[in-house]
């Protein structure tokens, strides 16, 4: 494992798109964070988002985890060029002729997926954490480390987004391409999840196991919570509550989709002729 | 004798397209072998399959005698197809340093190999400024880095320019005189002549001749010859026995084909004996291409 993610670490560290694009995303990362500390001064109105709440524990690990994911498409680009590129420059052929096997290939690709997002994760802790310290109003231990089930969930959803890129970019080789793959597929699940939802409700559930809709069912958007913890305050109504909780079950399915796709990956370069 | 590579049977399709067609033969160690073939003959896809990236339809092969799996075997061989294949944006050291952490290797000789394809002055270059000649031979360079039990060489002198073409059959025959076992594949006869002891000929994808060099242009030769009174060499050629066959060139010269041994000298003293002056004489031993050339047309026509 450790020489196959030197092999792939090697790789990165030579390709100039691969860095900058990495360096975009991280600092990206940081900024999206820093935004919300900025005090807006609006003459008389003084405004800060920071000051909204969006800060406290444990609320914190959802709104940054949700906001932070969305940024996760210039890390999927990378993840997409490196393998595309190892078609285009046929460095895949000269690498199985050098003695690597098809199934190490894909687990070299995997695993640097498995470290980005593991890094990426990392990130979003320790910037959630600092970030809610400064801000939160509540910090008593038991309360900063509530709901870190976010953490997991940001994990496997980057995880299992990028192993769909890495099946697409696989599969069509190009990475353009890929890219306009992965947005038809959101396309078409939005599509037939709209069918479902107005012409047969009953099969709605259906929708619940699209791989892109599984992936953002992980962590649920965040803004109707916050609503929700302010009027908590002045009216208690449980009834019209959302689920924002994180079932073992909704983790479950991403996991899933994620061993489909390395297998279809593994199973594609098997099949094809290089 | 140890065996390198033996292949079994080895047959491909594409669609309905037979590219490779029950192809067997035997690598031993110590020998230069060339296949040799026109272009779509197979080449290319046969060492495709033993190289990993190709499927076989059907049939096998194995290296080492099987006691290695092909990725493992593949470490240990060196080989370069087609065009040089590295990552653009890495220098020949770094693409060097990546087939290492490949092949497992422990401590390469990166100088020793660039010197030898002369690129040492230019390791910390990028790849991609390279010409096509340097990449190729790079593509050597890397192919030896784990100083290969064997190195599969498929048309290593395409695309190139003479000076280029001459740099790396020096490169190759200097490897060859190390005693490394090659595997040189080519549509170039007078590549595979120069440097090979064996030779495998493919057409149509189908093997037409396994065996050594000296075995297939294994005839006499024959004698072009002319004479002022043409009809009167005519007979005397027809007569004589160990002329196999008579032919009528051009210009009043005839090609005696021998089908025993027999020196120019030996010739003129029979002519001379019989009232025949030649104006012209030559003896030729056949070329590896006009043995080819012959080798494919029979195959035509029993096809």
């Amino acid at each position: 494992m450790r020489r196959l993610l030197s092999i792939e670490l090697f790789k990165l560290k030579q390709s100039r798109s691969a860095k900058i694009l990495s360096i975009i995303y991280f600092v990206l990362f940081t900024f999206t964070a820093l935004f919300a500390t900025i005090n807006f001064d609006f003459g008389s109105i003084n405004f800060r988002i920071a000051d909204q709440g969006i800060f406290n524990f444990p609320y914190i690990w959802h709104f940054n985890t949700y906001i932070i994911s969305i940024i996760k498409i210039l890390l999927a680009i990378v993840m997409i060029s490196m393998i595309t590129n190892e078609y285009s420059n046929r460095t895949l052929k000269q690498n199985l002729i050098d003695g690597l096997s098809k199934k190490e290939f894909i687990l070299s690709k995997f695993y640097a997926i498995v470290l980005f997002s593991l890094a990426s994760t990392l990130l979003v802790f320790v910037v959630s954490l600092v970030l809610g310290l400064i801000f939160s109003d509540y910090t008593e231990i038991g309360i900063i480390f509530s709901e870190l089930e976010y953490i997991l969930a940001y994990f496997v959803k980057l995880v299992s987004f990028f192993s769909l890129c890495m099946f697409l970019a696989i599969l069509v080789r190009k990475s353009a391409f890929t890219l306009g793959f992965v947005f038809l597929i959101y396309l078409g699940e939005s599509i037939l999840g709209g069918i479902l939802r107005f012409q047969a409700e009953d099969f709605l559930f259906i929708a619940d196991y699209f791989p892109l809709n599984s992936m953002s069912n992980l962590i649920v958007e965040p803004f109707t919570r916050l609503g929700i913890v302010k009027s908590a305050t002045a009216q208690i109504n449980p009834d019209f509550v959302k689920d924002y909780t994180i079932s073992l079950f909704k983790l479950i399915i991403p996991v899933i989709w994620t061993f489909i796709f390395v297998w279809g990956s593994l199973n594609l370069l098997k099949k094809r002729d290089l | 004798m140890e065996t390198i590579l033996s292949i079994h049977q080895l047959t491909k399709f594409y669609g309905k397209n037979k590219a490779v067609d029950q192809v067997s033969f035997k690598i031993e160690k110590g020998h230069v072998y060339g296949i040799l073939g026109p272009n779509g003959s197979g080449k290319s896809t046969t060492l495709g399959m033993i190289l990993n990236v190709v499927n076989p339809s059907s049939g096998s092969f194995s290296w080492f005698n099987g006691n290695l799996n092909t990725h493992d075997a593949l470490k240990k061989i060196g080989a370069i197809i087609e065009h040089p294949n590295f990552y653009p944006n890495m220098s020949a050291i770094e693409n060097l340093e990546l087939v290492t952490k490949i092949k497992c290797l422990t401590h390469p000789n990166y100088q020793e190999k660039l010197e030898l394809v002369g690129l040492w002055d230019r390791k910390n270059d990028a790849f991609k400024t390279y010409s096509l000649g340097m990449k190729q031979r790079l593509a050597i360079a890397s192919a030896l880095l784990n100083n290969p039990e064997i190195l599969i060489l498929d048309e290593p002198t395409n695309g190139l320019d003479p000076q280029g073409i001459h740099q790396i059959r020096a490169i190759i025959q200097k490897i060859a005189a190390q005693g490394t076992t090659i595997l040189l594949a080519s549509h170039l006869l007078d590549e595979v002549e120069k440097i090979c002891s064996h030779v495998i000929i493919l057409r149509n994808g189908k093997m037409i001749y396994d065996g050594s060099v000296d075995a297939m242009n294994a005839s006499h030769g024959y004698f072009e010859v002319a004479a002022e009174n043409s009809e009167k060499l005519e007979a005397f050629a027809n007569q004589n026995e160990a002329f196999e066959t008579v032919i009528k060139l051009p210009n009043n010269l005839y090609k005696l084909i021998l089908n025993k041994p027999m020196e120019a000298d030996t010739l003129n003293e029979m002519a001379f004996k019989n009232d025949l002056v030649l104006s012209h004489l030559v003896k030729r031993k056949e070329s590896l291409e006009e043995s080819f050339l012959n080798l494919t047309k029979n195959e035509a026509q029993h096809a």
